[in-house]
């Protein structure tokens, strides 16, 4: 990218990763309206940003800026992140938001519902560093490697943290067909 | 709960699962895994969480959010090179007209407005539209595909000779997208292969045809239907679907990913 293309325009690179932005900064913020605020502050500060942008992985790039906004959020507001968000007005937005399409009978449907909103509410209740982690790898598949630069943290450091997302995941779950 | 696994491999066992091992590596593993109850059940463990993510939990900019952070983004443009030269160019009447400081709310108004249209995916006009209506007419009965199989060593070759190039076919069962089949079709002025995919009741169409370059996927959305597109390997692959957008874009990652 040394010479500015037509195809090297903020809206050709970065735009196409709004989806993933927006993805973390749900997962990280767990709150509809502070993941909007995040995301245009992370989109703003990418477009500063842009110029010096010399990268080949504009999608960690983006990630990296979003985490870091996300994280700078959270300090301002001190507190908002400690507080799990099991049946707050988080859970009812998301279950309008995603009502059964026409395809399911409703029962069908019901039990897919309940069995995403009890999923999402796993993750959700996951300590921040561990749903971070599994968040990148699971639902954007980024590489160890690209977590990694993401989150500034060293290679070892992701593999435990995701292995330790996963054993609570599959405790929780256990926990769940047990009751 | 113990934060340290109980073996020192089970962290690879992991990373073998994540696909983050070579062969050699992965082989050297597989010896140890095969007499190691620890790591055996960290094998289970992690298939237990893998099982519990779905799709579904992805979480893509609602359109009404994608709409506002694009205008913020757009009012907060630096301006461009492409205006800049535009307006040492330009004929008087709009040099005069731009630099009126008069108008100057109507400027910017219209510089938001420009740089919102600068912003809109960049697809070529048109095909987006031609992609659905192909998608459509072969939802009709009877002209989905020429070639209905599960098996792409079955559906690849049969493009053979009625196309101008070899489509990449792909296996995505194990990612439930499985193959059903393909047929010929006709987009953009050319012959171009369409496979069929199918996500439970839905029906993915995939068009692919050669091209240039890499980028990125792409989405979009007409008439309820949501398309996403990409450049790969020389070639341009466009899906389009009803699922819901979370999952054609599992799809198409699926696919990118896949060798």
């Amino acid at each position: 990218m040394l010479n500015s293309s037509p195809g090297d325009t903020f809206e050709a690179v970065v735009l196409p990763y709004l989806d993933a932005a927006h993805n973390l900064a749900r997962w990280l913020m767990r709150d509809p309206a502070s993941a909007e605020d995040v995301l245009q502050e992370a989109m703003l500060r990418a477009l500063t940003y842009f110029p010096s942008f010399k990268g080949v992985n504009p999608r960690g790039w983006l990630l990296q800026i979003v985490r870091n906004t996300a994280y700078a959020s959270m300090s301002l507001n001190r507190g908002v992140e400690l507080v799990p968000l099991t049946n707050g007005s988080d859970e009812s937005e998301d279950i309008v938001a995603r009502l059964p399409s026409g395809d399911d009978d409703p029962e069908t449907s019901l039990i897919k519902t309940r069995e995403r909103d009890r999923v999402h509410r796993m993750i959700a209740a996951l300590p921040i560093e561990l749903r971070e982690t599994l968040v990148l790898r699971e639902l954007e598949e980024l590489s160890y490697k690209d977590i990694a630069e993401v989150t500034h943290m060293p290679i070892g450091t992701v593999m435990s943290r995701l292995w330790r997302a996963r054993r609570l995941l599959a405790q929780a779950a256990r926990r769940d067909e047990a009751a | 709960m113990s934060t340290m696994p109980d073996c020192d491999k089970v962290l690879l066992v992991q990373a073998e699962l994540d696909g983050e091992l070579g062969a050699a590596e992965a082989a050297a593993l597989a010896a140890h895994r095969a007499e190691c109850p620890i790591c055996e059940a960290a094998a289970v463990e992690f298939a237990q969480a893998r099982a519990l993510i779905r799709g579904d939990l992805y979480q893509p900019a609602p359109e009404d959010v994608r709409q506002r952070v694009m205008a913020a983004v757009a009012a907060a443009q630096p301006p461009r090179p492409a205006m800049s030269a535009a307006m040492r160019t330009a004929p008087g009447w709009w040099r005069r007209w731009w630099s009126n400081g008069t108008s100057f709310g109507l400027g910017a108004a219209c510089a938001a407005g420009l740089g919102f249209l600068l912003l809109m995916p960049a697809m070529p006009p048109g095909l987006t539209e031609q992609v659905v209506d192909g998608h459509v007419r072969a939802l009709q009965p009877g002209h989905l595909q020429d070639v209905a199989s599960e098996d792409r060593h079955t559906v690849k070759p049969w493009f053979d000779g009625r196309i101008d190039f070899a489509p990449p076919v792909k296996d995505l069962a194990a990612a439930r997208f499985p193959l059903t089949g393909g047929r010929l079709d006709y987009l953009n002025g050319r012959p171009v292969a369409a496979l069929v995919y199918r996500r439970d009741k839905h029906v993915i169409d995939l068009f692919v045809w050669p091209g240039t370059g890499e980028t990125p996927p792409q989405t979009a959305e007409r008439q309820g239907y949501n398309i996403v597109h990409w450049a790969q390997n020389g070639m341009n692959f466009w899906a389009v679907s009803d699922v819901e957008m979370a999952q054609l874009k599992q799809f198409a990652d699926d696919w990118r990913r896949t060798p």
